[in-house]
C-alpha cells in the first residue's frame, strides 16, 4: 500500500483557490473598473504591468488557478464516467494547466 | 371518526423465494408520536411477519435501524411519519451495500474497512494497571470528541456518492474514526493508520460532496474529519519533499 501523491496536486488546488478568491476580483476592479471609470489611464496601467513584481503577481495569478480547475475539472470528469480514462485523464487536466503556466510565462517575458 | 392512516412503501427482497427485488405497499395507522420504526414494527406485529429488517435501541444511540426513507439515508427511529403525512413513505435498504433480505444491508465491507483504520485506542506505551490510568485534559478530549460520536450507523456510507462510485473508497465514518484515535494524545499509532488513509482510495478519493456530513445523525462531520487528514498529509508529504534528508 503506497501513500497516494494527491498532495501535491491538492495543495497546489488550494493555493488555486486562494488566489483566485481573493485576488481576482482586485484585478477585476482594477481592469474592469478602474479602467473603463477613468480612475487609472491604460498608459498607467502598461506601465504598472511592465513592472517586475506585476509579472510576477499576474503569473501567479493566471497559473495557480489553471491548478485548481484542473484538479476540480479532473475530479467532476471522473465522477461523470470518465474515470475510466484512468492515468489520461490527469496527464490531460494537469497537462493543460502545465501548458497555461508556460504560455503566461511567455507572454508575461515578452511585455 | 375512521382512524387515519398512511401508506409505507416497503422494498421487499427475499433471494430464497423471489428472483427480483419489489415493492409491497403496506397501510398503517396514521399515528402524531410514532416513527417510521413503529410502522415497520406494527407491520411486522399486525401485518406480514415476514418483513426483515434491524433495530436495536430505538433512541438513536445503536445505530442499527439506518434506511432509505424516501430516498434519504434515515435512522427510522428517528424520522417521524408526522413530517411526511400525508404521503407515502417510501423504505428502502441503505444505498450502496448488498442487499442480504429485505432491508436488512451486509455490512462485512465497513466491519473491514474499520479494522483497516485500526478504529480502537493503541496507547504509546502500554501501562500495567498499578501505573493507573491514562490521563487526559478536557482540552486534549476536546480535539477529537466530536468524531467519537459515531454510532456505525452507516448513514454517511449511504449518502457518498464516491462510495457509491467505487467501493474500495475508505469512506466517511472509517477516516472519522480513524481521525478521532489519531487526534486521542493516549493513542500512539497515527503512523500505521497513515498507511491505509493516506493511499489513494483513503481520503483522497473524497471529492468533498459534504452529504457524509449533512445526513450524520450524530452530528460528526466526517466531511470535516476528510479536510483535516488531508491537510496532515499534506504538510507530511510537503516536508519529505522539501526535506529528503530528514527522512531518515
Amino acid at each position: 500500500m503506497a501513500k497516494s501523491n494527491e498532495p501535491l496536486f491538492w495543495s497546489l488546488f488550494s493555493a488555486g483557490g486562494v488566489v483566485a478568491a481573493f485576488f481576482v476580483p482586485v484585478t477585476l476592479i482594477l481592469t474592469g473598473i478602474a479602467v473603463p471609470a477613468g480612475w487609472i489611464t491604460e498608459h498607467d496601467l502598461l506601465l504598472l504591468v511592465r513592472h517586475p513584481l506585476t509579472r510576477l503577481y499576474l503569473f501567479v495569478l493566471i497559473s495557480l488557478p489553471l491548478f485548481h480547475w484542473a484538479h476540480r475539472f479532473r475530479y467532476v470528469a471522473a465522477d461523470l464516467g470518465l474515470k475510466v480514462l484512468g492515468v489520461a485523464l490527469p496527464i490531460v487536466c494537469y497537462g493543460a494547466a502545465i501548458l497555461g503556466t508556460a504560455v503566461a510565462a511567455y507572454v508575461l517575458a515578452r511585455l | 371518526m375512521p382512524e387515519q392512516t398512511m401508506t409505507l412503501e416497503v422494498f421487499r427482497y427475499q433471494p430464497d423465494e423471489e428472483e427480483h427485488p419489489r415493492y409491497q405497499n403496506y397501510e398503517v395507522p396514521y399515528r402524531e408520536d410514532w416513527v417510521v420504526l413503529d410502522a415497520l414494527n406494527y407491520i411486522k406485529d399486525e401485518i406480514d411477519g415476514t418483513l426483515s429488517y434491524r433495530w436495536s435501541c430505538r433512541m438513536g444511540v445503536c445505530g442499527s435501524c439506518g434506511m432509505m426513507v424516501n430516498g434519504d439515508p434515515k435512522l427510522t427511529c428517528a424520522t417521524f411519519l408526522r413530517d411526511y403525512y400525508p404521503s407515502a413513505i417510501r423504505v428502502e435498504p441503505l444505498n450502496y451495500f448488498p442487499v442480504i433480505r429485505d432491508l436488512i444491508i451486509n455490512m462485512e465491507d465497513f466491519l473491514h474497512k474499520l479494522d483497516d483504520v485500526q478504529a480502537w485506542l493503541i496507547p504509546n506505551q502500554e501501562k500495567g494497571v498499578e501505573e493507573g490510568e491514562y490521563l487526559q485534559s478536557p482540552a486534549e478530549l476536546a480535539h477529537f470528541k466530536q468524531f467519537s460520536m459515531c454510532i456505525n450507523c452507516m448513514l454517511c456510507y449511504a449518502a457518498c456518492p464516491v462510495y457509491g462510485h467505487s467501493q474500495e473508497f475508505l469512506g466517511p465514518a472509517a477516516i472519522a474514526l480513524a481521525q478521532r484515535y489519531n487526534l486521542d494524545s493516549r493513542d500512539g499509532a497515527a503512523e500505521s493508520r497513515a498507511e491505509v488513509i493516506f493511499q489513494d482510495v483513503g481520503i483522497w478519493e473524497c471529492t468533498f460532496v459534504g452529504d457524509c456530513s449533512r445526513v450524520c445523525p450524530k452530528k460528526v462531520d466526517p466531511a470535516g474529519a476528510i479536510q483535516q487528514a488531508k491537510v496532515t498529509h499534506t504538510k507530511q508529504f510537503m516536508k519529505e519533499l522539501l526535506t529528503p534528508w530528514g527522512n531518515r
